[in-house]
């Protein structure tokens, strides 16, 4: 296919542009959902999670000193200090622009100005901090409130990853579910992979009566809904004794899991010069040596992308899980589900959630990240002409 | 004792039978080499000897044991195969050992044999390098080197030297003689569709057409005593002439009338019933020369001249042929298209074949 160069080049910016399109759309909701997971409740209701990436303004509330920090000089009662650093609750060094003492003009003065308020009191404050109060009344035990509008810079907290991770109570810790899911995924990845190898190897390079119509079959159970075999397959573990737990739930992923599976590994395998297996045939490799020598290593870019593809939808399924393993103990929990049941009992806690969702797609994030060069990767390259 | 005995082998794929019975002895140490053109079965045949393909019919033997059901690594054979089938995720060293290795041999022996016939093939640098970082000629020097490795009683060759360049090819076609020569109790089969592989490594050849085997010979017999129409078209290049023609005088030498006119006087015997028989009579460009009188064999119209240097190469159009006749010329000939030309033969070098194209030669 020759394809002059001109038209070649708008191809590649549609597909540059389809490309970039698609990470954005991808990685937007992702770094949301992390920068999102480190930002307090407050911080979320104030402000968007783009905004918190940089330093932005904001008015916060501080307090002066109160009675007991105020000298009487010349009748009139005075407080000093640096309204940035003194007390518990200080900030610290900020840069702040301007200052009120109402909530109803909360940056009414400019920074160095002086404001007259409340029977003759004043209030100055510099670009230090450092602050000046005048009262010709006795002062109150707390300090007069004032409001300052500073810049802030970014603030982030782990404190979400505490909650959910080690000490929330009952709901809120997901550490149980996480756990348990990993507990169901890891097997479920890697039983199918097992199984459909051997079969894939079978169905391409062996030869054998039916194999032309197990071929078929397996396609054909491709298409076969999940959902239609649920209740069925339930009775079936709960007649054989396997009832809900791990087992059946390994299982079942397996099940759904194996057409995929081996259509995936067989059409790879089938792939394969045939020159190669047949030289293994020659230098007396068994139909296992060869699997095992050969056609494994050079798998291993199919094997790892089905890993990817069964590691993703297991890890994310609620179905299955509910069907087969889910029991009213609450024990084998997974994290899709006590993800639905945080959202009933603090659906209005979003930090709560967006950590809780992170961590659940943080797994998947690294597994993709490990083993997606084997989605691209060609292992053959030199072993036959042209590759 | 032969050591390579093929009687009546024949191979079908579901109801087509693509090899219809062949009958082969091949010698212990002898080169033989399977030549046709592409899709004859070649490969197939080569493939059967090699326990790759099941035999539909017919036996093979090796060295006086009926092979037929034995799998390839029980057959003492080795093979290369035209893709060079490297294992792409060994290295060079790995590759050569891995059918020792299957066969559980000492590690001493598999180092010992590799470095053998890595000094063959220098290949010695490469040892650890994996095939994607070999050159087409290195990687196929290790396939020969696996081979090698194996240590087998006959070395089957699928055209192994046609994916690389032509420089290459002569090179690495002379080192396989070398091979074969530093071997000489080694049965090597060689496939291949390129006459002049054929031609320069081959002890024996054996052409094969469309499932049938047309002749088996020396190079040379082949080229001058060709057993049918399809032989003597194969061999040699430019291809042989062929012109219809009708006998005249039969008996030891034998008269023929050319279709287009010419007649020629051919030193090969004919029985009397042939008197007046429709034959074919053919004569290699190579014997070819340009005639002056009113003798000429052919005389017709230039239609393309080529001029190579070393030899011209006259394609000309005459009457009773479809195809232009070749006439191959030493050096440079100053001719252009266009131009009429009576050309002559050697009359020794001719060959009659009746009309089924079966050679006078072995009526
Ligand atoms: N697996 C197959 N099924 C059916 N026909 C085949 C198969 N393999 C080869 N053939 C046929 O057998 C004939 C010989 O093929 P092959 O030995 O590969 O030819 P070549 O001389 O080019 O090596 C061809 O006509 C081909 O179409
Ligand atoms: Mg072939």
């Amino acid at each position: 296919m020759a394809s002059s160069p001109s038209s070649q080049a708008p191809l590649t910016w549609a597909v540059n542009i389809s490309v970039i399109f698609l990470v954005v759309l991808w990685l937007f909701p992702t770094l949301g959902l992390f920068v999102s997971s480190f930002r307090t409740a407050d911080q979320i209701t104030a402000s968007g999670w783009w905004a918190s990436l940089t330093s932005s303004e904001q008015i916060i509330q501080l307090r002066t000193g109160g009675r007991d920090a105020a000298k009487e000089v010349d009748g009139v009662f005075v407080v000093e200090g640096n309204i940035l650093t003194d007390g518990d609750e200080a900030p610290g060094q900020l840069e702040i622009s301007a200052f009120g003492v109402s909530s109803r003009a909360v940056d009414a003065y400019k920074i160095g100005d002086t404001a007259e308020f409340n029977k003759g009191k004043t209030f100055t404050l510099n670009a230090d901090g450092s602050y000046k109060l005048t009262s010709p009344d006795k002062l109150r035990k707390r300090g007069q409130r004032v409001f300052v509008t500073a810049v802030l810079p970014p603030s982030f907290s782990t404190e979400n990853y505490g909650t959910i991770l080690f000490s929330g109570t009952g709901q809120d810790n997901m550490a149980k579910a996480f756990f348990n899911t990993l507990t169901v995924t890891i097997p479920a990845t890697i039983i199918p992979i097992l199984i459909a190898a051997f079969a894939a190897y079978a169905l391409a390079w062996m030869e054998f009566p039916g194999r032309a119509l197990l071929i078929a079959a397996v396609v054909g159970l491709l298409v076969v809904p999940l959902q239609l075999a649920l209740i069925p397959l339930l009775q079936l573990h709960n007649n054989v004794g396997i009832g809900k737990g791990y087992l059946g739930v390994w299982l079942a992923h397996t099940g759904f899991g194996l057409p995929l599976a081996i259509y995936l590994l067989r059409n790879y395998m089938v792939g394969l010069p045939r020159d190669i297996i047949e030289n293994a045939k020659v230098d007396g490799a068994t139909d296992f040596q060869i699997f095992t020598k050969i056609i494994l290593p050079l798998s291993f870019p199919a094997l790892a992308s089905f890993a990817i593809f069964q590691f993703l939808w297991t890890w994310n399924d609620l179905l299955v899980a509910k069907v087969f393993l889910i029991d009213s103990t609450g024990q084998t929990t997974v994290m899709t589900n006590q993800i639905v049941e945080l959202l009933g009992t603090r659906g209005g806690n979003w930090e709560i959630l967006a950590t809780a969702a992170f961590i659940s797609i943080a797994v998947p994030l690294v597994v993709f990240f490990m083993l997606q060069r084997y989605l691209v990767r060609g292992l053959l390259a030199g072993s036959v002409k042209g590759g | 004792m032969s050591e390579l005995k093929l009687t009546g082998i024949k191979k079908s794929y579901g109801s087509t039978e693509v090899m219809h019975g062949i009958d082969l002895d091949i010698n212990e140490g002898e080169f033989v080499v399977f030549v046709g053109p592409s899709g004859c079965g070649k490969s197939t045949l080569l493939r059967m000897i090699a326990g790759l393909e099941s035999i539909s019919g017919g036996e093979l033997q090796i060295n006086g044991v009926k092979v037929n059901d034995y799998p390839p690594s029980q057959r003492g054979i080795a093979m290369v195969f035209q893709s060079y089938a490297l294992y792409p995720h060994m290295t060079v060293y790995d590759n050569m050992a891995f059918g020792m290795r299957i066969a559980k041999a000492s590690k001493e022996e598999i180092e010992e044999r590799v470095q053998n016939a890595a000094n063959i093939l220098q290949l010695g640098p490469y040892l650890d390098r994996l095939p994607k970082a070999l050159s087409g000629g290195q990687r196929q020097r290790v396939a020969i080197g696996r081979a090698i490795c194996r240590d087998p009683k006959v070395f089957l060759f699928d055209e192994p030297l046609s994916n690389l360049d032509a420089a290459l090819r002569v090179a690495t076609r002379i080192e396989i003689a070398k091979l074969k020569e530093s071997m000489p109790s080694t049965t090597m089969i060689y496939v291949t569709h390129d006459q002049v592989e054929a031609m320069t490594l081959a002890d024996r050849i054996v052409v094969l057409s469309a499932g049938y085997l047309e002749q088996v010979g020396s190079p040379i017999e082949l080229y001058e005593r060709p057993a049918n129409l399809f032989v003597a078209q194969f061999i040699g290049s430019p291809a042989m002439n062929i012109v219809t023609a009708t006998v005249e005088t039969a008996g030891a030498k034998t008269k023929v009338k050319l279709a287009g006119g010419g007649a020629a006087t051919v030193p090969i015997k004919s029985d009397k019933e042939q008197k007046g028989a429709k034959v074919h009579l053919g004569f290699r460009p190579e014997d070819m020369t340009v005639a002056s009188g009113k003798d000429a064999l052919v005389e017709g119209v230039i239609t393309l001249v080529e001029a190579l240097g070393e030899v011209t190469n006259l394609y000309v159009e005459v009457a009773g042929s479809d195809d232009p006749i070749v006439a191959k010329v030493p050096g440079t000939y100053d001719v252009k298209r266009g131009d009429r030309i009576a050309l002559n033969a050697d009359a020794d070098k001719m060959h009659l074949f009746n009309e089924e194209g079966r050679s006078f030669l072995y009526l």
